[in-house]
């Protein structure tokens, strides 16, 4: 049991992941993410003092293409697999979403 | 190149098909007839394209002549469902992208059709790829084709277990921390992790960007050799995809490993926390003298913070994840839930359409990723993991850089798994204990060097244990050559899991160490 997780950071961070979470979920979820969290804690003891901190393979190159306008997705091939597609005016097609600005 | 052409092997049916002595539509049924006849039990496909492959090996056929230098020319291969195949399902074995269909193909997929490849179906994988047994699939756990009882690996079980039932002699499929590798290993086949922008990720699912690289699993070195020659190469698309020297087949294996030097990491292996299994023990130091038989120098690697590579792994692969899955989100494509007029209205409402999409579009594993990466990026947080595992994970690759520069080593040989297939159920409740079995494969993501497991012997109870290499940046060539010495010395891929049950088929002979 980790003492550095709690069930109320658990649900914390489900709200910022804009995930909900079941109950069971929650306390499922407060153990198994505490026992990986303390699994964790051996890094504390590496020595990171000489280490690069934002390594990652490839980083060395980063190509950079010419900036030219290209065909896109074409939008009916763009929409075709949303859950609830719209159609508008002049035969444009939407992505719909729930009602944000009342 | 390296055992002779085998009418099994994509080399073998390529050569066949070029010839004009098998036809892609005769080799394209067989491998139909097999899925249809063995896949109800072992589950390894999400969908079979039966209709488009037979079209596409007619097509093969009637331009045959035109067509007989292409490299895959009538290879039957399977596809990770993680990857994007146009208009055809792509689900990532996953609810929330049920009944997606892409618009585009990935870019693997589109060299592999131009390489006369026929796709024959999609194959099972964990959810999104997170997993190490196919268990956390939508679609439910691959089983293993040596023992039915037994994982398949994961994340691609579907895939190794493709091959080594012989649906198709090629299965393409991602690796972020072991993917392709540890089914490999449990499923007695070869599977290729390329270096880090060797091979385009355009049209893979995202999962750890920095990490994430797509490779082969075949039944033989040469062919996995074949399949990284079709689809290695920069893309547009794919910015840290780039044209380093190519690993080319032909200049690989030579027979012999004479001039090469492997390092052993002996201290991570012996390590109890590995868990290192006496029988997987006893079969990587056979196949380590078989290559010292044919001529390497084995010596004593120095990777002092590989024993790190298991914790800096699973804070960096989810806190990526976590990232790249926010666009699953009920608004652009797959599955929506949440928004019935009951839900009230406002912003709160699209808040609330995208948490409960989440809910029940995600299983167990996917959501203690998301969750565990959201937490290690959140606010007061960063530096104690995240930040954390970046500095480590740059030591693991300076002691690689090390390894190879100062100490002289071509390539690093470890078991790739610490045990051999583990019994479906037995760490599904578990997630540390799941983690834990990816000590020797995750280090190849984090520094983004090749790695290749290669089948090397089996248990006695019959199953499969592998063998991987790991190489210098861009040096797949290497894990070639001394993959095909081990594959001279030892051809454990031409036996064959027996059909219905466990066990091997005698057909073929066996492979012994030698």
């Amino acid at each position: 049991m980790s003492r550095r997780l709690t069930r109320a950071e658990v649900e914390r961070i489900a709200a910022l992941a804009r995930l909900e979470l079941t109950p069971d979920e929650a306390e499922l979820f407060t153990r198994q993410l505490g026992e990986v969290l303390d699994y964790a804690e051996r890094l504390q003891a590496v020595d990171t003092s000489a280490a690069a901190a934002g390594w990652r393979p490839g980083a060395a190159a980063s190509p950079l293409r010419v900036d030219e306008g290209r065909p896109s997705l074409p939008p009916d091939d763009a929409v075709a697999n949303a859950p609830d597609p719209a159609a508008g005016p002049a035969g444009a097609r939407f992505f719909r979403v729930p009602r944000v600005i009342g | 190149m390296t055992a002779p052409p085998d009418d099994r092997t994509a080399t073998g049916i390529r050569a066949a098909i070029a010839g004009g002595d098998r036809s892609a539509v005769e080799v394209c049924r067989e491998s139909l007839d097999r899925i249809a006849a063995e896949d109800p039990r072992l589950n390894a496909m999400t969908v079979v394209l039966r209709e488009e492959a037979l079209a596409r090996a007619a097509e093969i056929d009637a331009r045959r002549q035109e067509w007989s230098d292409l490299p895959l020319l009538g290879v039957p291969i399977t596809v990770k469902d993680v990857i994007c195949t146009r208009g055809q399902p792509t689900t990532a074995a996953s609810r929330i992208l049920r009944g997606f269909r892409p618009a585009y193909d990935a870019t693997v997929v589109t060299r592999l059709r131009a390489a006369g490849a026929v796709i024959v179906g999609k194959t099972n994988c964990d959810e999104f790829a997170m997993g190490s047994s196919t268990e956390h699939s939508a679609y439910g756990p691959t089983r293993n084709p040596w023992a039915p009882d037994r994982t398949s690996g994961g994340s691609s079980g579907g895939a190794a277990a493709a091959v080594a039932a012989r649906f198709a002699p090629v299965s393409i499929a991602s690796d972020t921390g072991g993917s392709v590798r540890q089914p490999a290993a449990f499923c007695g086949v070869v599977g290729l992790k390329p270096t880090y922008g060797r091979v385009s990720r355009y049209g893979l699912l995202a999962f750890g960007s920095s990490l994430d690289q797509i490779g082969p699993l075949t039944l033989t070195v040469a062919d996995a050799a074949a399949v990284l020659g079709v689809i290695a190469g920069s893309d547009p698309f794919d910015a840290t995809s780039g044209d380093a020297p190519p690993a080319s087949p032909a200049e690989a294996p030579c027979g012999h490993a004479r001039g090469l030097r492997i390092g052993v990491p002996r201290r991570l292996l012996e390590a109890g926390e590995a868990g290192l299994d006496p029988e997987v023990r006893s079969a990587f130091e056979a196949a380590l003298a078989a290559i010292g038989e044919a001529g390497a120098q084995i010596v004593d690697a120095h990777l002092p913070h590989a024993a790190y590579s298991v914790p800096a792994y699973y804070l960096v692969a989810p806190a990526e994840a976590s990232s790249n899955l926010a666009r699953y989100d009920g608004v652009r494509y797959g599955a929506r839930a949440g928004t019935s007029a009951a839900d009230g209205d406002g912003a709160a409402d699209l808040a609330r359409m995208y948490e409960r999409t989440r809910h029940a579009g995600f299983g167990a594993e996917v959501k203690r990723r998301i969750m565990l990466g959201t937490y290690a990026l959140s606010a007061g947080y960063y530096d104690a993991y995240y930040r954390k595992a970046q500095q480590v994970r740059s030591l693991i690759r300076d002691d690689y850089d090390r390894a190879f520069a100062d100490a002289g080593i071509d390539v690093v040989a470890t078991p790739t798994t610490p045990t051999p297939a583990f019994p479906l159920g037995d760490r599904a409740e578990d997630p540390l204990a799941m983690y834990l079995g990816d000590v020797f494969t995750v280090s190849a993501n984090l520094t983004g060097l090749p790695a290749i497991s290669l089948p090397a012997g089996r248990t006695a109870a019959g199953l499969p244990v592998g063998f991987q290499l790991t190489g210098r940046p861009f040096d797949e060539a290497a894990l070639f050559r001394v993959g095909d010495v081990l594959e001279r010395a030892a051809p454990w891929w031409r036996e064959r899991p027996r059909d219905g049950a466990g066990g091997a088929d005698a057909e073929a002979g066996r492979g012994g160490n030698g």
